[in-house]
């Protein structure tokens, strides 16, 4: 086909404008009209009339027809409270477990132990009564009838061997301490050649050693070396009933009294039976294979008959040692714990009654020597009850911190945040409450939206500090940022609110590592934006450029929150323009020529090409409109500079998919942006379109695929439009191409070479598609030929109008078109011919034919 | 002689009731094989009554009143006369508790006057030249719960020189007030005696609290009768000068075998009371007592 001189019709766009505009017929509110909101208004006195609403009795309401999507999520989603769920049953579990035992960060009584024997020693000679330790007094006075009584009771049990009556005296504490070791081995060799009633014997007489308060001095240590007898003897008791339990499967460390046979329970409540009162706090352990209940009824009341014991020491050490036993098994009751520590406060006074000063006296001891013999006692109850204490604590302040935010000021709010981290520093105690502080923290956010007032408070941030574990950390900042972002009304430039959320923000974006899920990502990057966009500096744009500058700095991982920052610095350019009315001062050239900069070295840093285009496009059109020509220049420049490497696939939402489409789109949008682009005085006529149509002949497109063709379609109509007297579209204070060149014949001439040139490969590519499996693509591609000549060729010429009749047949020579627009198209030409300046299409009407499908 | 018998009840609190099963294994341990003319297993139950020595002399006369009561009696045939191999022989059986007629079956009971018994016995008779062999081994009977409701009520007590009895010279008694409670003296056997003490005020140093569980038996009829109290266990809740105005716990549990529901019937009672017993540096001895009424639920 020879190649057609190509003739562009001459447009008055302001006429097409006024001939195609609609009539407005303005619409009566009663009118139907499927856009309108739904109103219902009072139906009961126009219920004749009006139809399909729905009756109500407020006068007017209008509804939103509810989102799908968003009632569905309007509960939580199934998926995720499984997981919640079972994340805090399992939490509650480990919870649970850790709880009933003492963990690593609890001293334990053997490094107390060694302490307390260098400590408290003597020099004075020592006895042991293994007979009498108890009853010395009643001894002597045998007219007591009870006490004999007792002693007969106890007769059976206070031998050690039948008959025998011990009484070593005049020991050194060296020996006194060899005797207590003798009789811990003898223990242990009459439990082991089931001698049990001698152990018991000597647990018993042991026990009682310790109510002797003679060389007072030594009582520490004494209550040390025999508090171990009485260990050794709760562990074996405790040993053989768990032996008793073994058979025929070992029982799990955790267990309950349920997998206990019955045996083993008999045999427990013997010993609970033979054991009297305190001593049975030895075997106190043994209690688990009871009940699921039983430490919990036992300690309390072990705890109360302490008070039974009169002398204030004695007393003191046997709480110890009850804190002592009861940690081990039960550190979470801490009931009696506090219960033993305010007993040993009301008891405190007895130390000035007469009972103990005579003691004193006769001892020669000292009060303030005394005393001193209450210290490791005392401080081992202390440790007892402080032992999680920040746990019971934190779970008080949480509740707290409600009520102060609801009924009180920030500056209560400040005081409670301040005490909760007083009581949580010390030993990082934090790391255990985590739940409990990020329940704080909303419980703040619930009630303090203002952010001035939250930021003001000067132990908000140190609080913010306590979460040390990232991803306890991130969900925090997650939650207060997503609370400014749902309550933040206006924008700020508040320097406490940006410090601390940009802050905030930072700590989100630095836990995004090679690990982070896109969805993570995606919503970190959601909550970032919502930030900045709420960020203003009024007119301050500088102040408003540098932040993007530092936010670029401080979220360069997330590409989302970069082209919100191009996006925001365009927005601050044209709000620049604005704000200037159009023409720039200096000092506001240079500095959306700065923003211009800004965007042209961050977008090469995306990733994603479609990403980079639009926003080189944008930032061209931004630049344009702020007349910075050369910073235009280059924005569209390296659009198409980038052209040839966007990838054939690219992944959108998990799937690979053809880019051609987004392609074929970006240059569409593209080439409409070049009509107001003027040449450089440089380089050649319209070096910018044909820059783009070489890299679209360059491009490796699909294989049998016709973008490239419908690019070149595409360009005609741009072609057409740029050979107007006067463009379509302009923009103020930009010269466009129709004034630098004015018309000039070899600028027209230059355009139409390049519409025949591209009609020629146009028509090339048609006559390829000659074979069957692409009649019907070559006619549709002949068609849309077809359809771009009508609109902007100028039909009055002959060859073109030869042309245009070709091409119509040529889509309709196989019946693949689509009969309906066919019909439109034909009387869109018919009323076309109508105008005064058109008539020679009717004279083309008549050879265009409509032929039915064979 | 190697052969061995011996009885294996399944339960291991060896606890009955009315009208349920024992249930367990005749164990019979042997070198060789056993000749034997039959194994069988007796059970049972009896109500033993002494007179304490200090009442024998009035008590002759009425001799015929204080022999044992018997309460069941049963036997059955384990394994009919034959041979038992050599080794280790378990024979299982089930033996139920029933009680003829209309007799009731008391709780096990183990006092110093009065005694109630149950026991289950194997024989296993043996030829003229062999000894027979027997094996005895007790069981315990609870007794079905009682259907009369328990109503608990805690019983306050103050004590102090004036609330006491049995003194003469009031003016030479230290002042002291000791106030308190029992939970209840209506009390559930299987649960502890509880309550709680408060030494107010003291002139003299206490030396010791004592709670005293006592027995009071009683054996005899309508025409006379020994009535005997005597300690079952005393437990210490104080030793020394006890902080004043702090509440000691009162805590006491029921000792098995030596207590049970309380008991009255013709021929014998089992009753039961504590003591709160004081007593003071220069050891004057203060008592309260409580009568206590023991029940099963």
């Amino acid at each position: 086909m020879a190649a057609v001189k190509w003739h562009s019709r001459v447009r008055k766009y302001e006429d097409e404008l006024q001939k195609c505009r609609l009539d407005g017929a303005s619409l009566d509110l009663s009118d139907y009209h499927p856009l309108k909101p739904i109103t219902v208004t009072d139906t009961k006195s126009q219920r004749g009339r009006r139809k399909g609403s729905t009756s109500s009795s407020s006068s007017s309401s209008s509804s939103v027809a509810p989102d799908p999507l968003s009632s569905m999520l309007d509960g939580t989603d199934p998926l995720s409270m499984f997981a919640a769920a079972s994340a805090s049953d399992d939490l509650g579990r480990r919870r649970k477990e850790r709880e009933e035992e003492v963990g690593a960060d609890f001293e334990p009584w053997s490094a107390k132990r060694a302490e307390i024997l260098a400590r408290f020693t003597t020099t004075e000679r020592l006895s042991i009564n293994l007979f009498m330790g108890l009853d010395k007094g009643k001894v002597t006075s045998p007219t007591s009838a009870v006490s004999e009584k007792v002693r007969t009771r106890l007769e059976e049990l206070d031998d050690l061997e039948e008959g025998s009556q011990k009484e070593l005296l005049n020991l050194s504490q060296q020996d006194y301490i060899n005797r207590i070791e003798e009789l811990n081995q003898s223990l242990k060799e009459a439990w082991a050649t089931d001698q049990k009633v001698k152990a018991l014997k000597i647990v018993i007489q042991c026990s009682k050693l310790l109510s002797d308060t003679s060389v007072i001095q030594f009582y520490p240590s004494k209550f040390v070396l025999i508090t171990d007898i009485l260990d050794t003897f709760g562990r074996l008791v405790y040993e053989r009933i768990w032996s008793m339990c073994s058979d025929p499967h070992p029982l799990p460390e955790t267990f309950s009294a349920e997998d206990v046979n019955d045996t083993a329970k008999e045999t427990c409540l013997n010993w609970f039976f033979k054991i009297p009162r305190l001593r049975v706090s030895a075997i106190f352990k043994c209690n688990r294979f009871l009940s699921r209940s039983g430490i919990q009824d036992t300690l309390p009341r072990l705890t109360s008959m302490i008070r039974g014991i009169g002398d204030p020491l004695v007393a003191v050490y046997a709480r110890a040692y009850l804190c002592r036993v009861g940690t081990e098994v039960a550190p979470h009751l801490k009931d009696s714990l506090n219960k033993s520590f305010f007993d040993l406060l009301a008891s405190f006074r007895q130390i000035h009654s007469d009972s103990v000063q005579n003691q004193l006296v006769m001892h020669r001891v000292e009060i303030p020597v005394y005393l001193t013999l209450y210290s490791p006692a005392i401080h081992w109850i202390l440790q007892c009850v402080s032992y999680r204490a920040p746990e019971d604590y934190i779970n008080c302040a949480d509740i707290w911190v409600e009520f102060t935010c609801r009924h009180f000021t920030k500056r209560e709010v400040n005081t409670v945040l301040a005490d909760i981290i007083k009581h949580m520093t010390p030993d990082r105690a934090f790391e255990e409450a985590y739940p409990q502080l990020q329940s704080v923290i909303r419980k703040i956010l619930t009630y303090i939206h203002d952010f001035s007032v939250l930021f003001s408070m000067e132990r908000f941030l140190p609080f913010m500090d306590m979460f040390q574990k990232d991803s306890v950390r991130v969900e925090v900042c997650r939650s207060i940022i997503d609370v400014f972002i749902k309550h933040q009304q206006e924008p700020t430039r508040d320097p406490v609110i940006l410090n601390a959320l940009l802050h905030v923000c930072k700590t989100m974006h630095d836990s995004v590592n090679a690990l982070t899920l896109e969805d993570e990502k995606r919503s970190l990057a959601l909550l970032i934006n919502g930030f900045i966009r709420m960020v203003s500096f009024g007119r301050d744009f500088e102040q408003q450029l540098s932040f993007c500058v530092e936010a670029r700095a401080t979220f360069c991982n997330l590409e989302p929150v970069i082209i919100q920052l191009i996006h925001t610095v365009n927005q601050l350019a044209m709000e620049t323009r604005r704000v200037m009315r159009g023409s720039h001062s200096r000092k506001t050239a240079a500095f959306v020529r700065a923003c211009a900069a800004y965007s042209f070295i961050t977008i090469p840093s995306l990733t994603s090409f479609f990403s980079r285009l639009n926003l080189y496009l944008l930032s061209g059109q931004v630049a344009l409109a702020n007349q910075c020509l050369s910073q235009a220049d280059a924005f569209l420049k390296a659009a198409v500079g980038i052209l040839p490497e966007v990838p054939r696939n690219i992944v959108i939402e998990g799937k690979q998919r053809s880019s051609e489409g987004f392609l074929l789109d970006f240059i569409c949008n593209f080439l409409s942006t070049l009509l107001v682009v003027p040449d450089h005085p440089e380089q050649g006529v319209l070096y910018l379109v044909r820059g783009l149509l070489n890299m679209v002949q360059d491009y490796t497109w699909e294989e049998n695929s016709d973008a490239k063709v419908r690019v070149y379609i595409n360009a005609i109509p741009l072609l057409a439009a740029v050979s107007q007297e006067s463009y379509l579209y302009s923009i103020p204070k930009v010269d466009s191409n129709e004034t630098l060149y004015g018309g000039d014949p070899k600028f027209i001439a230059e355009v139409n070479k390049l519409c025949e040139t591209l009609i020629g490969q146009v028509l090339d590519h048609l006559k390829g598609l000659g074979r069957d499996e692409s009649i019907r693509k070559q006619g549709s591609l002949a068609f849309a030929l077809f359809g771009c000549l009508l609109a902007h060729g100028d039909l009055r010429n002959t060859k073109l109008n030869q042309l245009a009749v070709n091409l119509w047949n040529l889509s309709h020579k196989h019946g693949y078109c689509d009969t309906r627009t066919s019909v439109r198209t034909l009387e869109h030409i018919k009323q076309q011919a109508q105008h005064s300046d058109m008539v020679h299409l009717s004279d083309m009407i008549t050879r265009l034919s409509l032929q039915s499908r064979a | 002689m190697s052969s061995s018998l011996d009885i294996r009840l399944k339960r291991a609190n060896k606890v009955y009731h009315e009208g349920e099963t024992l249930a367990g294994v005749v164990v019979i341990t042997s070198k060789e094989a056993v000749q034997h003319q039959g194994i069988s297993l007796t059970m049972e139950g009896v109500v033993n009554l002494q007179l304490s020595s200090k009442s024998v002399g009035v008590f002759e006369a009425f001799y015929n009143s204080v022999k044992p009561i018997q309460l069941i009696s049963n036997n059955i045939e384990v394994v009919k006369p034959g041979k038992v191999p050599s080794g280790k022989t378990e024979i299982p059986f089930e033996f139920p508790l029933h009680v003829k007629g209309n007799k009731v079956l008391y709780e096990t009971y183990h006092g110093v006057f009065v005694n109630i018994q149950y026991t289950l016995r194997c024989d296993m008779k043996r030829s003229l030249l062999t000894k027979d062999l027997s094996k005895t081994c007790e069981f315990m009977v609870h007794c079905q719960p009682q259907k009369s409701k328990v109503q608990p009520g805690p019983v306050d007590f103050t004590i102090t020189p004036e609330t006491l009895q049995n003194v003469k010279d009031r003016g030479s008694l230290p002042k002291f007030m000791i106030k308190g409670h029992l939970d209840a003296t209506n009390c559930v056997i299987a649960q502890p005696l509880t309550g709680e003490l408060v030494v107010e005020s003291s002139e003299v140093a206490i030396k010791s609290i004592e709670l005293q569980l006592v027995r009071v038996e009683t054996c005899g009829c309508a025409e006379g009768y020994a009535r005997d109290a005597t300690e079952i266990q005393n437990i210490q809740i104080a030793e020394g000068d006890v902080c004043h105005g702090l509440p000691i716990p009162i805590y006491m549990v029921f000792p098995r075998l030596f207590t049970c529901p309380t008991l009255e019937t013709t021929n014998f009672k089992v009753e039961f009371e504590v003591n709160v017993v004081i007593v003071l540096h220069d050891d004057h001895l203060i008592t309260e007592n409580f009568p206590l009424k023991l029940c099963r639920v």
